[in-house]
């Protein structure tokens, strides 16, 4: 087995039983979408106007709850001293842990988006381009939010501090992110620009943040 | 090969703990780090496997690989057992073993365990485990991936004296195959042979 299968499949594995915490971010979102109309009223066209709005910052939200444990749970237990000298960069090893941490939580959201979207009552074309948007934005919060993780990864209540630190960095993804969804709901706005912005912004996240996340792991640590 | 450290100077928080140090540790010969409670010892190993930054001196591996760094070969136990309670013992392993760049079959998994008389909870939830046997799950960390360094903070906290006894076995088959260990410990860990290195508490302030 090679390192980098064998981190995935470690991460995966944490993440899907119990105690894992894969599904709270999917609970989360769930929650914060099914109370939304409750608390906006019965209008439907409004609740299908602030709809791509409310699947964003309910994404969002959902990213960033799980993540302050990313490097954290690691640390406790000592096995980051594992990642750090094992055979792997920790560049590497940072990305990878990421991608676990994606497929497990940010991918549900993605997958149930369209159906917690009916709810607020929006149509089929919209749906899809949330769905769209989101598989192309959260890898830049997930990616984003383990910087913050990494930094804050001694710190035993760090979790709000990394929201604290990490959600003005991902304000661009979500300008991008609803700017793109809400393209199609009318307003003539159009899709394909924010809709590219949205995905550099995860490419560039992808290939900058394990550089800026290792280096604060090398360093925070005491 | 040896490891080697010349003038090595680590302060944590402002404080010198550890004050223009000098050792080798050749191979084949067990490096016993000894001190009171707060002399350096874990600040000391923490260093050399590279999770620390030292203010003053060096450490090298003579006759390693120059490519890698001292902590990139070498195993480092500490306090924390780093065994993740969700995943089986063998599951544990597994990684650990792939990780270390070593040998992730369950036959290397079984002939770990057993040496240190574990055989029997390779399926085992590591969340299962007592505080020793989670130690024990550690130590066979030792034996799936070859490294020729092992740097080890109080191995035998919450062992048994059997467990004790295998430990101290597989510590000098280690040893005998020209490794190099450096343990900090209270007790003797019942190895012949051993260089002690005694830690002072330091009470000097950080420049």
């Amino acid at each position: 087995m090679t390192p980098a299968l064998a981190l995935f499949l470690r991460e995966w594995r944490i993440a899907r039983r119990i105690g894992g915490g894969a599904s709270v971010g999917v609970v989360f979102f769930l929650i914060l979408v099914s109370v939304m109309p409750f608390a906006l009223g019965p209008d439907l066209n409004l609740l299908a106007r602030l709809g791509p709005a409310i699947l964003w910052v309910a994404a969002l939200l959902a990213t960033l709850l799980g993540l302050d444990r990313l490097f954290q749970a690691d640390h406790e237990d000592g096995s980051l001293d594992l990642l750090i000298n094992g055979s792997l960069p920790l560049e590497v090893a940072v990305l990878i842990k990421c991608a676990a941490h994606w497929t497990t939580s940010a991918l549900p959201l993605v997958v149930l988006s369209p159906l917690f979207g009916l709810m607020l009552a929006m149509a089929p074309l919209p749906l899809a381009l949330v769905a769209a948007t989101l598989a192309a934005g959260t890898p830049a919060l997930t990616m984003i939010g383990a910087i913050g993780a990494a930094l804050t990864v001694s710190l035993r209540r760090g979790g709000l501090l990394m929201a604290i630190l990490v959600l003005p960095l991902t304000i661009p993804v979500l300008i991008f992110g609803v700017a793109a969804a809400s393209a199609a709901s009318g307003g003539g706005a159009p899709f394909l620009s924010p809709f590219l912005a949205l995905g550099s912004l995860s490419l560039a996240a992808i290939a900058l943040a394990p550089f800026a996340a290792a280096a604060a792991l090398r360093q925070v640590r005491e | 090969m040896r490891l080697r450290a010349w003038d090595l100077t680590i302060e944590r928080g402002g404080r010198r703990v550890i004050a223009e140090l000098s050792f080798e540790a050749p191979a084949s010969a067990a490096l016993i780090v000894t001190g009171p409670n707060g002399a350096g010892k874990t600040s000391l190993l923490r260093a050399l496997a590279g999770f620390l930054p030292i203010e003053a001196g060096g450490f090298a591996l003579d006759g390693g690989d120059g490519e890698r760094t001292v902590g990139e070969q070498a195993h480092y136990l500490g306090h924390a057992d780093g065994v993740k309670a969700a995943l089986t013992v063998g599951e544990n392993l597994a990684f650990a073993a792939a990780m270390l760049a070593g040998d992730s079959s369950r036959k290397a998994q079984l002939a770990a365990l057993a040496a240190l008389g574990l055989g029997h909870v390779i399926d085992f939830p590591a969340r299962l485990l007592s505080a020793g046997q989670r130690r024990r799950v550690a130590l066979a960390r030792l034996l799936v991936a070859e490294r020729p360094l092992w740097l080890l903070d109080e191995p035998t906290t919450a062992l048994d004296a059997a467990a004790q006894t295998a430990l101290a076995a597989i510590m000098q088959a280690h040893l005998k195959g020209g490794g190099i260990l450096v343990a900090a410990v209270h007790a003797p860990l019942g190895l012949n042979g051993v260089q002690e290195l005694k830690l002072g508490v330091t009470t000097e302030a950080a420049a």
